[in-house]
């Protein structure tokens, strides 16, 4: 995510992961974003945890739909397949991607109007099929492109830049997922490296669909007084309820934070993060759901990882696909022959 | 035999009348099939509502022993079978015809005709004597007619036996069930009419390499030939057999033999659109893809049809079309989504277009679809309708090509990636049209970033005017260079024709009936029908050739003579429009009404 040019040669003291691989080698292109957008901060976190999984690059897809959001994409693993497709539509293409080859690692970015609004019932769908991809939702409650109107995640009583008060409810993408069956959600700032990276590291080590919500502020259009995606608003009202070294199938993951951290953030003001509470269980869903909502109430925004499934099959397992990806089937093995048609041709008269 | 009357031998239509919902199609499909059983050429058209249970529906069975089965417009025999309907059917039998009917109940003196026989059968009234269940009452009563229709058409009682043994090997009550209700029928009609009618069926020998299939079924079984292994869709009629056949044929084919595993995947939608980009996706990624759908389908499709035209990925659609607009009549036949899937999506876009005529043409046109889809990167679509689609056709038995093997298009493989310096996903080099792709995985030097928006030749982002152009003028030439591939119009040239009839899809059999009919009035015509778009030379030859066309197609708008004036050079002047589109198939009288009453505006055929 470079935000300046740099070099092309990397320092030889730039430590190197198990593919001997520089942090650099999972940089992409110049980020086109505004300066000190939560947007290239996330891209930031995406980067290092790739980096620190090893992924080989070109095994890597990267998804996205349109937006400032999803932009980003380029921004990140120039080794990688990329795709930005059409607004809201990235879900299904990376559903149909997935299906065709289940051994690829998808990353889904995308923002709070693709996923949202206009790709809301996409989304959900995915949720539902349990697609294996980390999907993150950088989510800043505002439409960028197209200057500042509110999106679907915009809080009741938040203001846009021009003053207007937004009256409507906004939609959680977590309480969403927790009402349709999600297996992996999380939420977190993009001003939190320390936490989104782990998060995102068990995101892209899940069995099916992660979904991660990073609160995204957006420095252009809705970083103001009387807005809810705020730098000053999100990091006074996050609660975390996790750490993020709690997934199971991912031990390697590193938590990198501890409970009542400070964040010293750039504009100068210091968040305390409260603890994470002791008896938080994210594998209840019940029970999270009451929490979050307990929280909401009190307009404040869990963070962490904070609902987790690993029992449920993805996609291929409920379908029952073969371990070699579809793409890689000969076509001797898909295509009955010219016998097998005559002999069914027999029901047909 | 009857010596009466002129005997007429494999050479009628017959309509049944029935409400949806009591177990008609069953009945209706078992005529059918016994009659092709005993060689002689037939179609069945069913003329259903848009319903699940309680309204009229009406089966079309022609046969003709030339093999002229487009849909006829007059009957021989009515069997009502829905007293909603009654004097409506009673009206659409010819004059000499019959009528047969449920008399257990007496019918309304005002719909008797002097010039047709009521044939009345006590259908209900025998069912409920012999069946105690209500629901197998209903049901037996269909079986009870098709007994009464066996002797009186004279339909082979050994092969309804056979294929009754067939239906019901495993239901040994059925079986027995519908014996006995095919004997009520049978026996009534032999004790108290004349059988046969002067008008009934003979064995003959005309389907020996024949089969009898319907469009959908037919496709689907050539997408698994073709390899598709991704599959995605959103229930839609007359389009949904599609799948439901796949999912069968896969069920039955690509399960591996040694672990059980599936070697395929079906994703049932939420909507047109996400079917259309999980296609979009498993092509991206190198699978064989497609989806099938009818015109409202293809309405949500448009957006994700630009991605696929501009950022040229490889896409399969079977179209199923049916009667438009809006939700229009989804279970009535129409060709009217020509203009719709040639230019579909915003920009400047253009498919490729196929278009069969029948089922044998649906499973030939599927491994053809995918390999041009692969070969120009670019969205295919095949426009079947619901007249192919779902009624069953004769057509020749089915031929797979063993040397047949997927055209992947230029795709690069790990070891040419490995030799090469860069890859430029857009760079179509030496004067091509089409550049070479990559799959993702297979190789670091194969990455790329696809986008939908304005690319250079590279495949990076521009807003540059020459670097935009350059590559939409590339899509252009690669577009033309398609026409070549496409299947070829079928053209048949006729001695002294002065005027050519051009044609497409499903209309093939009622306008070649027409060539007949004109033919023997000594007005011979040149027959073409297309199969592919763009439009290849031969298209605009056979257009210079005559003194004018006659276009019949099944729009309002005529959109194959519009596609055609706006592809080719033909002059607006020589092509009349014939049209047909109420929501029935094609017949051949539509056709010859349309040429005889020419005009030199379009002609609209009502009925």
């Amino acid at each position: 995510m470079p935000s300046i040019t740099k070099p092309i040669a990397a320092h030889p003291s730039l430590q190197r992961n198990q593919l001997g691989l520089t942090i650099r080698d999972y940089e992409g292109t110049m980020s086109t974003l505004c300066a000190g957008c939560g947007h290239d901060s996330i891209t930031a976190a995406i980067v290092r945890a790739l980096w620190e999984l090893s992924t080989p690059p070109h095994m890597l897809v990267k998804m996205s739909g349109i937006g400032c959001s999803s932009k980003t994409t380029a921004y990140f693993v120039n080794g990688a397949h990329g795709f930005n497709s059409a607004h809201g539509r990235m879900p299904p293409i990376a559903t149909g991607a997935n299906a065709a080859n289940g051994k690829l690692l998808y990353v889904g970015v995308s923002g709070d109007g693709d996923s949202l609004s206009i790709g809301l019932g996409h989304l959900c769908h995915a949720i539902r099929r349990n697609v294996r991809m980390a999907y993150v939702i950088e989510n800043n409650g505002v439409y960028g492109l197209t200057k500042g109107q509110f999106s679907a995640s915009a809080d009741v009583g938040s203001k846009s830049k021009r003053g207007e008060d937004n009256r409507m409810a906004p939609i959680d993408p977590v309480m969403l997922g927790l009402s349709i069956g999600a297996t992996f959600l999380a939420r977190s700032f993009s001003g939190d490296k320390e936490q989104l990276v782990p998060i995102l590291k068990a995101a892209l080590a899940h069995r099916g669909f992660a979904l991660v919500d990073v609160i995204s502020p957006c420095v252009t259009f809705n970083d103001h007084n009387g807005s809810t995606k705020s730098y000053v608003y999100t990091r006074k009202h996050s609660v975390r309820a996790t750490e993020a070294d709690f997934v199971p199938p991912a031990k390697e993951i590193v938590a990198e934070i501890g409970g009542g951290t400070t964040v010293t953030m750039h504009d100068g003001s210091v968040v305390r993060f409260q603890s994470v509470p002791k008896d938080y269980d994210p594998t209840d869903r019940e029970a999270v759901m009451s929490c979050l909502q307990e929280h909401q109430r009190r307009n404040e925004i869990v963070t962490g990882l904070l609902y987790l499934n690993e029992s449920v099959p993805n996609v291929h397992e409920m379908n029952s696909t073969p371990d070699l990806p579809l793409v890689d089937i000969p076509f001797e093995a898909l295509c009955p022959g010219s016998a097998a048609l005559d002999a069914l041709q027999e029901e047909y008269r | 035999m009857q010596p009466r009357r002129h005997q007429r031998v494999n050479d009628f239509a017959f309509k049944l009348a029935n409400v949806n919902g009591t177990g008609s199609a069953s009945a209706n499909g078992l005529l059918m099939q016994a009659i092709f059983r005993m060689g002689i050429p037939v179609s069945g058209k069913n003329l259903f509502p848009s319903n699940i249970q309680g309204l009229p529906t009406w089966y079309e069975i022609r046969v003709n022993k030339d093999g002229n089965t487009a849909r006829a417009l007059e009957y021989d025999l009515m069997v009502m079978m829905n007293g909603q309907t009654y004097a409506r059917d009673i009206s659409e039998v010819r004059s000499g015809g019959y009528v047969l009917y449920d008399s257990s109940w007496p019918l309304d003196d005002d719909l008797s005709r002097d010039d047709v026989v009521f044939l009345g059968v006590p259908l209900a009234r025998m069912c409920n004597e012999t069946f105690g269940d209500a629901r197998e009452r209903i049901l037996m009563k269909n079986i009870a007619y098709a007994g009464a229709l066996v002797a009186i058409l004279n339909i082979d009682m050994s092969i309804v036996e056979q294929l009754l043994d067939e239906r019901f090997a495993s239901k040994k009550a059925l079986r027995q069930s519908n014996t006995r209700a095919l004997l009520l029928g049978y026996e009534y009609a032999k004790e108290h009419f004349d059988c046969p009618l002067a008008f009934h069926l003979e064995r003959m020998d005309a389907n020996g390499e024949k089969i009898l299939i319907d469009g959908n079924t037919a496709m689907a079984l050539g997408c698994v030939y073709a390899g598709a292994t991704v599959a995605a869709w959103y229930p839609i009629t007359p389009a949904t057999s599609v799948m439901d056949a796949f999912k069968e044929f896969c069920e039955r084919y690509r399960k591996d033999p040694t672990t059980g595993k599936n070697n395929y995947l079906i994703l049932q939608a939420e909507d047109e659109i996400a079917a259309i980009g999980m296609v979009i996706g498993a092509m991206w990624n190198g699978a064989r893809a497609f989806t099938s759908t009818a015109g409202p389908g293809i309405s949500l499709m448009n957006e994700l049809l630009g991605l696929a035209y501009y950022a040229e990925i490889p896409v399969v659609i079977v179209d199923v079309q049916r009667v438009g607009p809006s939700t229009g009549m989804p279970t009535r036949t129409q060709q009217a989504d020509i203009l719709e899937c040639a230019y579909a999506s915003h920009g400047d876009t253009k498919h490729v277009l196929l278009f069969p005529s029948n089922p044998a043409e649906c499973f030939e046109f599927a491994p053809v679809a995918f390999d041009l889809a692969e070969r120009f990167q670019t969205p295919v679509i095949v426009l079947s309708d619901l007249d192919i689609g779902m009624n069953d056709w004769v057509v020749p038995r089915l031929r797979w090509n063993e040397d047949y093997s997927p055209d992947r298009g230029h795709v690069l493989r790990a070891e040419e990636l490995e030799s090469i310096q860069k890859f430029q996903r857009y760079l179509a080099e030496n004067g091509t049209e089409v550049a070479a792709r990559t799959f993702a995985g297979v190789h670091p030097k194969g990455a790329y970033f696809t986008r939908g928006s304005g690319h250079n030749k590279f495949g990076a982002y521009t807003e540059s005017p020459n670097e935009y152009q350059e590559v939409v003028d590339r899509l252009l030439l690669k577009h033309g260079a398609a026409a070549k591939h496409v299947p070829a119009p079928i053209i048949e040239r006729r001695t002294g024709a002065r005027f050519g009839i051009i044609t497409v899809g499903g209309c093939d059999l009622a306008v070649r009936e027409a060539l007949d009919l004109l033919q023997e009035r000594g007005t011979p015509a040149s027959y073409m029908r297309i199969r592919g778009f763009p439009f290849v030379e031969s298209v605009s030859k056979f257009i210079d050739e005559h003194e004018y066309c006659y276009v019949i197609e099944q729009s309002r708008d005529a959109q194959l003579r519009t596609l055609i004036l706006n592809e080719t050079s033909a002059p607006k002047n020589k092509l009349r429009s014939i049209l047909s589109y109420g929501g029935f198939p094609l017949s051949a009288s539509h056709v010859l009404d349309g040429i005889v009453s020419t005009k030199e505006v379009p002609v609209a055929v009502h009925y």
